[in-house]
């Protein structure tokens, strides 16, 4: 059987890992390779990195840490950020990386996750979401550029599109839960997980092991993904798959 | 020395930086002079069965590899790779493989026997259900994880070549194996303990083959 993957996340710029991380130990808290191996040992399943490098030099400096990440760990991991074209992907694939993450990229563009798709499969290609509950349609509506602009697509729509142009998963970002610290939307995550057949990432709200516990018994989503709870010890991967194993959870 | 296979399909990258921390010494090359020295051979691959063997065929790799098997030489291939050494697929259209294992490649169904849908690629850690402890690819590898993204799984018939297989609806085989000539439908390279022990094991049968 599939074990259910906890997934951290780090957000990268210029090279560095911003948010303070507070690791006890660590020689340099804001390297991103030395965080990827404590993670790992940790026994992260997957790790996802978001380049948030606003300059060319910062775009760089990622396919050199994607390239150390990838020299060092033997375990998968994603990159996203910056993946605007064909050519974005095999930069970041080539040095290393299992899959990209597009964003406002597909959204714009969806014939994107098919040119990727076609050169790389659908296994490589990542298509993130960001959603937004709306009372007025009672359903959840997509935002892009970093949650500030509202589009069209209805978010089950939209999940659906993507898979249909060659998206491997669905990182799905809970924009109401996000940061809330209050768990998983498990309502988003039920709703995307029924519609698509292809594995879904439930991102935005986590705050206790009991979180994951939900978002895997409740809302079936594949994997979860997390940033803060991790990053500031407020749990430990270790903790939070122990207490899943204990649960009856299919964990590596 | 392993000579990985570059036909252009794969991350070369992430295989050949784990050969080098186990401290086993590869090269990678498209040639085949160059890749005839070497004493094991790795067919790593990402992407379409039909694309790789066309690739494969146009280049005369294929004959190369063909020619070097029959010769002895031990081949290890990974993920597309190891589906590869099967007879045919039917992704993207029909293509025959190697043919040095017995089996077709197809896609999951999506659906198990009972009607109850399963996601489709098979992505994520599976636990190995090892066949045949007795081989040397199983050296010091328990019931542990690795790492599966694919939707296409071989099916095959002959127990013979299944050394350990993942549950997921159906069998599907994650270590294969006959004579000299393996495969993982898993990327040992990116699955941790397990995976990193497997290719350890394969440059060391390359070494004690070459000896």
């Amino acid at each position: 059987m599939l074990t259910k993957r906890i997934i951290p996340c780090l957000d990268v710029k210029e090279g560095r890992v911003v948010k303070g991380i507070q690791f006890v130990g660590l020689r340099d808290a804001g390297d991103p390779v030395e965080l990827a191996r404590v993670y790992d040992k940790e026994g992260a399943d997957e790790l996802v990195f978001l380049d948030i490098s606003a300059s060319h030099e910062g775009r760089e400096t990622m396919v050199d840490v994607v390239r150390q990440v990838a020299a060092e760990l033997a375990i998968p991991f994603t990159v996203g950020g910056g993946i605007n074209k064909l050519e974005d992907m095999k930069r970041v694939l080539r040095a290393g990386a299992d899959k990209v993450s597009m964003n406002t990229a597909a959204v714009l563009r969806p014939e994107l996750i098919r040119e990727g798709a076609d050169y790389f499969g659908t296994q490589c290609m990542v298509v993130a979401i960001d959603a937004k509950w709306e009372e007025e349609t009672g359903s959840w509506r997509v935002y892009t550029h970093g949650g500030r602009t509202a589009t069209e697509w209805d978010a089950v729509e939209w999940a659906l599109k993507a898979q249909e142009m060659g998206a491997g998963e669905i990182l799905l970002t809970s924009m109401d839960a996000d940061g809330s610290k209050d768990g998983f939307d498990i309502s988003l995550t039920k709703a995307i997980g029924n519609a698509v057949t292809i594995p879904v990432i439930a991102s935005g709200g986590a705050g206790s092991s009991d979180d994951f516990l939900d978002v895997f018994n409740d809302a079936s989503a594949d994997a979860a993904l997390a940033a803060s709870i991790f990053h500031y010890k407020e749990t430990s991967l270790t903790h939070v798959k122990e207490y899943l194993k204990q649960n009856g959870v299919a964990i590596r | 020395m392993i000579g990985i296979i570059d036909y252009g399909m794969g991350n070369l990258y992430s295989v050949s930086k784990a050969l080098e921390r186990l401290g086993y010494d590869y090269f990678v090359s498209e040639e085949e002079e160059e890749l005839s020295k070497a004493t094991g051979l790795l067919l790593p691959g990402v992407g379409s069965f039909r694309d790789a063997m066309a690739i494969l065929n146009e280049t005369g790799l294929k004959a190369f590899i063909d020619k070097e098997v029959a010769r002895g030489k031990p081949l290890l291939g990974i993920c597309l790779g190891m589906q590869l050494l099967f007879e045919e697929s039917n992704e993207n259209g029909f293509a025959e493989g190697f043919s040095f294992l017995p089996g077709k490649v197809k896609k999951f169904p999506g659906q198990d026997s009972s009607g109850t849908s399963y996601k489709v690629p098979h992505m994520g850690w599976n636990k190995l259900d090892i066949k045949k402890p007795e081989s040397f690819l199983m050296n010091e590898v328990g019931d542990e994880h690795v790492y599966f993204v694919h939707s296409y799984y071989v099916d095959t018939e002959d127990r013979d070549v299944l050394i350990a297989s993942a549950d997921y609806a159906e069998e599907v085989p994650a270590v294969v194996g006959k004579g000299n000539v393996f495969g993982t439908q898993f990327h040992p390279e990116k699955s941790s303990h397990a995976g990193l022990t497997i290719l350890r094991n394969y440059a060391q049968y390359v070494e004690r083959n070459d000896a």
